[in-house]
């Protein structure tokens, strides 16, 4: 009786924080597609507004869209084969490494955008190019897939798959695509998922590196928020959160499937975790 | 097939490193250069605790993520346990609603608390109702704190439920075998083998909060904490120095922090869900 007393009592706490996280949310999805939010829903449903947004800041989201492929691409280029390498040499020296390669999150962004801003602001081309703003989001995303890949790599025995390849005849480079790549997909896959879903969300770094024609879609949605009407505002946030979705929802799906990975590595306690998307900086 | 290989490791390092150490090592580097720049000198690190300003801001600043993370985590501990101990229908599904809000940038946050505590939001709505005035305060430090609060909160929920899920039941079995009381049971077992976990989570809220720019960003206009205080310097007032030396004082307090929760609880700390 009093067991049941007090689960009830904690379910009720755990929803009342449920629904400090997710009214606002539904406040604000039904303010972008609501007539007058100020009158309430019975004034009706538009899409107005939605299309408004469309028309002021489609450019925001399609220079999101096209950095977050661009930080993912390069990303995958240059994180992937570090991993590897992480992964084979051990030791000392690859644990510095790693550490230095999330130092990144342990800085505030604006610190960061800030140094960037110091170093390389007066090359004038770069600065006024979204490449600029691509500099600052592979730095903030390396580590994600970095530890994504290694966490995998570490859990697996990719050393005697590795090695059998090789007495079979095959070169470096077959292992590495043949064997090494197809071995740490799912690491790569939710690296990639992470990378995206953060590139697309960042602000810090992004309001300090964009220009006036490199606007970026928080930068678009910080704008909106000091400046339209609440129904504007709100429109514009629903673009963002139908964005995030599928990348959020594709996450957890491959999270569950690797629950039982994660089980034993949590067990055997000797793998280096994957940094989840916790430890990004709102 | 180990020695030969090292040049072709080093090869497939080399395109991180240099992007690492061109676009962040020697901007960090530059950045600490031109914080002692200014016409002070280094006496510029002073500054922060000499000017009125400055001062108040840092202290705001860190009354507020002190008293952020308390709230967060107490909360955070309770929900936390119980997701982790209790399996119940539509479990999964509080854990997804409670987790998303993890991806969402500082600025669109600030308009969540604008959603709640704005003018046109639910706390002025509902006041209004009961009282006939409105309640509204998303644009001030409580507007602020129920901000951080608001990406706290998923954050630290992660990392206790992780650390729940390790939390050997048999103790407590025992201690409730020997006649310990519910209570007992929780502030001499599940607490202190929680604390590690907790203390980690509390330093990563920390600094979090200490450096959150976008949520300040959105609501706190005239509020100063010290990223705002930040960008004011560099944008406003042009003073780079000044900009250079709180911002890397900044990096340190957080960078600190977060080194704390590590070496306390090693590697997994934050690496929930």
């Amino acid at each position: 009786m009093k067991d049941a007393r007090k689960f009830y009592l904690q379910l009720a706490f755990t929803l009342l924080v449920c629904a400090f996280m997710i009214v606002p949310v539904i406040l604000s999805v039904l303010a972008g597609v609501t007539e007058n939010f100020f009158i309430g829903l019975k004034s009706g449903f538009t899409l107005r507004w939605v299309g408004e947004v469309w028309g002021l800041y489609a450019e925001t989201i399609y220079l999101s869209l096209i950095i977050a492929l661009a930080c993912l691409a390069v990303v995958l280029a240059i994180g992937v084969p570090a991993a590897y390498v992480l992964a084979r040499k051990g030791g000392f020296v690859a644990r510095f490494i790693e550490e230095t390669i999330v130092l990144p999150l342990a800085v505030p962004g604006l610190a960061i955008a800030l140094a960037l801003i110091i170093t390389y602001g007066g090359f004038r081309e770069f600065r006024s190019s979204w490449l600029f703003i691509l500099v600052g989001h592979v730095l903030y995303t390396l580590p994600f897939m970095v530890r994504s890949v290694l966490a995998v790599l570490s859990s697996i025995n990719f050393h005697e798959l590795e090695e059998s390849a090789a007495s079979l005849g095959a070169s470096f480079r077959q292992r590495f695509f043949g064997v090494v790549l197809p071995n740490c997909r799912s690491g790569i896959l939710a690296g990639s998922l992470m990378v995206v879903t953060l590139s697309v969300g960042e602000f810090n770094l992004t309001w300090m590196l964009h220009t006036p024609v490199t606007k970026t879609l928080p930068v678009g949605l910080a704008d909106s928020y000091a400046s339209m009407r609440l129904e504007v505002a709100s429109a514009y946030t629903l673009v963002f959160f139908i964005m995030i979705v599928p990348l959020l929802v594709a996450m957890q799906i491959m999270a569950n499937a690797d629950a039982p990975r994660k089980k034993r590595a949590a067990l055997a306690d000797d793998e280096t975790p994957a940094l989840a998307p916790a430890e990004g900086r709102p | 097939m180990t020695q030969r290989e090292y040049p072709r490791l080093f090869l497939l390092m080399l395109p991180a490193g240099i992007i690492f150490a061109a676009f962040f090592i020697l901007p960090v580097i530059q950045l600490a250069l031109v914080s002692g720049s200014g016409p002070e000198g280094l006496a510029a690190y002073a500054s922060i605790v000499t000017k009125p300003r400055h001062l108040e801001s840092l202290i705001a600043t860190l009354l507020l993520s002190a008293g952020v993370t308390a709230v967060a985590v107490a909360i955070s501990t309770v929900a936390g346990m119980f997701l982790a101990r209790n399996r119940f229908p539509g479990r999964s599904v509080l854990i997804s609603l409670l987790t998303f809000p993890l991806a969402f940038p500082g600025v669109v946050i600030g308009f969540m608390v604008i959603m709640l505590a704005g003018r046109q939001g639910l706390i002025a709505e509902v006041t209004r109702l009961l009282t006939g005035s409105k309640l509204v305060f998303a644009y001030s430090m409580a507007g602020l704190f129920i901000g951080y609060l608001y990406f706290s909160i998923p954050r630290v929920i992660l990392t206790v439920m992780a650390a729940a899920e390790k939390l050997d039941i048999s103790l407590e079995e025992a201690a409730r075998s020997l006649g310990a009381s519910p209570w007992l049971v929780v502030k001499d077992v599940i607490l202190p083998a929680l604390k590690p976990g907790l203390i980690a989570s509390s330093a990563i809220c920390f600094a979090t909060s200490m450096g959150a720019f976008g949520t300040a960003f959105t609501l706190a206009t005239n509020i100063d904490v010290l990223p705002m205080t930040i960008y004011t310097e560099f944008t406003l007032n042009a003073n780079i120095a000044g900009a250079a030396t709180l911002s890397i004082t900044l990096g340190l307090v957080t960078w600190l922090a977060l080194f704390i929760a590590r070496s306390l609880s090693g590697a997994t700390v934050a690496a929930a869900g």
